[in-house]
């Protein structure tokens, strides 16, 4: 706890911190830092409205400030020092790029507290969430794998980072195991947000035979590609991307930040914020799974649900063996189930995809 | 590996769609900087003209008069930097770079109510049996026509700059604000036309992303497209024809990357992530090389403020 948040705890409990500038003062400042535009209609736009549910949440006791498109390196520290020295309480860096950015910021601000998102470096004011975004990745294996009639599916990647690679797998597995014959052509996009080449990365794959497209870059501009193309599924990324239902999109992953961010805000205001790692899924209402259109047939549909609830139960765990690593060597044994360390770390594909992972 | 995955066909028409709005822009931007004017604000006209585009052909549902309101939020655009350099003479650096980042904002405003919106279809230009020739009709007989606008247009800002009187005197400004005002010549007037045309044609180039190669419309969708067109005026060492090659070379290997990509080649992909960039790169300044030519290449005057009185 630092000295103003002390002096103003200590200023209420006199009843004292009623005026409105003194109220305005202890108001507590949340931060957020975005990898691309807010009306990017995925990633960034859930992560908008969970801000905007703090807002909601919280009313006058706290304000957020946020900086959108903010390139993954060098600026992410200049834009998190400002915000640090604009009087941020907290800060939630939103994407996996500001990690080391996080951390060389977060040392010169022993008081500001940091949420980095999708990483895995730690330190005592910097804490990570993510979601388990595979789980849902495995729902949409299985309905592409049930889908598809061309047995290509198109996947475009961002960047080889775990949190892409086990979304890869993940679905990977869960379409082979309903459709042995398939094959996966995965784009690497080497970007989270850029319309005009994730529709071209759509369009390749497309015009290679792929008839469902997965995306893990985060506009809705594949979705448009593919609805030119027609005859394509897709699915929406990050957010619901409902804009594109029934067809092309026909389910998808939604991002619920809202219940986490709140909770965190909560914490810094009790002051019983702790560095943590917070890793929540479908069971735990951090992953959502939109709604399964009518273009889906209804068999699959129902397949699809009842994965999606054996997931959430506990009951299945999308990596369980026995699964192979791609060159052949044993990775899941019968029945073992993967440790987080490892889907953490993730860098290796599993097998029966075909091509590298840049390294 | 299985490049017999790629048909070389749509290829070569997939390339052509992905690098017309970088073309478009870049062709304005060196009749900008001809006439000696450093607009670095391309990419704010470019968004600008994406969204002003987008909205004009979702609410008439006409793309013709959606390409015309991209070029006319262009121009519209580009003459506040026109105001602010020509008249009250601010640093063209500086103020171009803020143009951009007016531009991004403006278009997330007027974007507001058009997100997950779908633009009309613009459809392909009818060119008869030219179309129905085998391979060659479905390669480049069967497009929009703002490609083959995009490339007339080329031929004539080169025939403009290289054969016209008035493509003389624009020459004449960029390259000596001062001598050609000795002589006569309303460089302020010339040079604000010039920042019009290339505004239109950055807007154009916008409206060709949301409307037809992405068709929708995203705040920030042209991610960085302007900087590209900006960049291939100076490494085609400010020739028209060679801003074509620069533009056709970029969109084509940005295309090519991905479908090799997608076909599995054994290349490292990091090294076809970035081949766009050191293609067109390594290509411009191969041909650029003469190091005497290129002195001369840039026009003189370029960036340099105007005042009569000077």
């Amino acid at each position: 706890m630092n000295r103003r948040t002390l002096l103003a705890s200590a200023a209420l409990a006199f009843g004292l911190g009623m005026s409105g500038t003194a109220i305005a003062q202890d108001k507590t400042k949340v931060g957020f830092v975005f990898v691309g535009p807010i009306g990017d209609g995925g990633w960034t736009y859930e992560h908008n409205e969970g801000r905007l549910a703090v807002e909601a949440h919280f009313g006058d006791a706290v304000e957020t400030i946020y900086q959108e498109s903010v390139p993954e390196g060098a600026d992410a520290e200049r834009v998190l020092t400002q915000m640090a020295l604009s009087g941020a309480d907290l800060i939630f860096t939103t994407s996996f790029g500001y990690m080391d950015p996080t951390l060389n910021v977060a040392a010169k601000f022993p008081n500001v507290k940091f949420e980095h998102a999708t990483g895995y470096k730690r330190a005592d004011n910097v804490g990570t969430y993510s979601a388990r975004f595979y789980e849902g990745r495995a729902v949409q294996g299985h309905i592409a794998g049930k889908l598809t009639k061309s047995n290509i599916v198109g996947y475009i990647a961002s960047y080889p980072i775990p949190e892409v690679i086990r979304g890869i797998n993940a679905a990977y597995i869960h379409a082979s195991k309903v459709n042995p014959d398939i094959q996966f052509k995965v784009i690497w996009a080497y970007t989270w947000f850029d319309p005009a080449k994730e529709a071209d990365a759509a369009t390749a794959l497309i015009e290679q035979g792929a008839d469902v497209i997965l995306q893990h870059t985060d506009s809705t501009a594949p979705q448009a590609a593919a609805e030119k193309a027609g005859n394509v599924y897709t699915f929406g990324q990050a957010s619901d991307m409902a804009e594109y239902a029934p067809m092309p999109r026909v389910s998808s992953i939604i991002d619920n930040w809202a219940p986490y961010y709140i909770d965190r805000v909560q914490a810094v205001i009790d002051g019983t914020w702790e560095s943590d790692d917070t890793w929540d899924g479908i069971g735990a209402g951090m992953v959502k799974i939109g709604e399964i259109t009518d273009a889906v047939p209804a068999e699959i549909k129902a397949e699809a649900l009842a994965l999606q609830e054996a997931i959430a139960s506990g009951a299945y765990h999308p990596f369980t063996g026995p699964l192979n690593r791609q060159d052949g060597t044993p990775w899941l044994a019968e029945g073992e189930t993967a440790d987080d360390g490892t889907l953490l770390g993730m860098n290796f594909y599993v097998e029966g995809l075909s091509g590298e992972i840049p390294q | 590996m299985d490049l017999s995955a790629i048909n070389p066909v749509i290829l070569i028409a997939s390339l052509m769609v992905a690098a017309t709005p970088i073309l478009l822009a870049a062709i304005g931007e060196l009749v900008v900087e001809k006439s000696g004017v450093l607009n670095l604000g391309v990419e704010g006209m470019m968004i600008t003209g994406a969204i002003c585009g987008f909205a004009a052909a979702v609410e008439t549902g006409s793309p013709a008069l959606g390409f015309l309101a991209a070029m006319i939020g262009g121009a519209a655009l580009s003459m506040i930097f026109g105001l602010l350099t020509q008249f009250l003479m601010s640093n063209q650096v500086a103020t171009g770079l803020a143009l951009t980042l007016f531009g991004l904002g403006l278009s997330a405003l007027i974007g507001q109510g058009y997100v997950g919106l779908k633009p009309p279809a613009t459809d392909r230009l009818d060119l008869g049996p030219l179309s129905d020739i085998p391979v060659l009709g479905r390669m480049v007989f069967s497009h929009d026509i703002v490609i083959y606008a995009s490339l007339v247009l080329v031929l004539v800002v080169w025939l403009f700059l290289r054969h016209s009187r008035a493509g003389l005197i624009l020459r004449a400004v960029g390259e000596n604000h001062e001598a050609a005002h000795a002589l006569g010549y309303k460089v302020v007037r010339i040079r604000l036309m010039a920042i019009a045309f290339g505004g239109a044609m950055a807007g154009l180039g916008g409206a060709y992303l949301s409307l037809v190669r992405v068709p929708q419309w995203t705040e920030g969708m042209t991610s960085g497209a302007g900087w590209i067109a900006l960049a291939i005026v100076v490494f085609a060492s400010w020739r028209a024809g060679r801003v074509l090659l620069g533009a056709y070379l970029f969109g084509g290997v940005a295309v090519l990357q991905l479908n090799l990509q997608a076909a599995g080649i054994a290349v490292p992909v990091e090294l076809l992530s970035a081949s766009p960039y050191l293609v067109t790169i390594l290509v411009l300044v191969i041909i650029s090389a003469d190091r005497s030519r290129a002195a001369v290449a840039a026009p003189g005057s370029l960036g340099r403020v105007f005042h009569a009185s000077s």
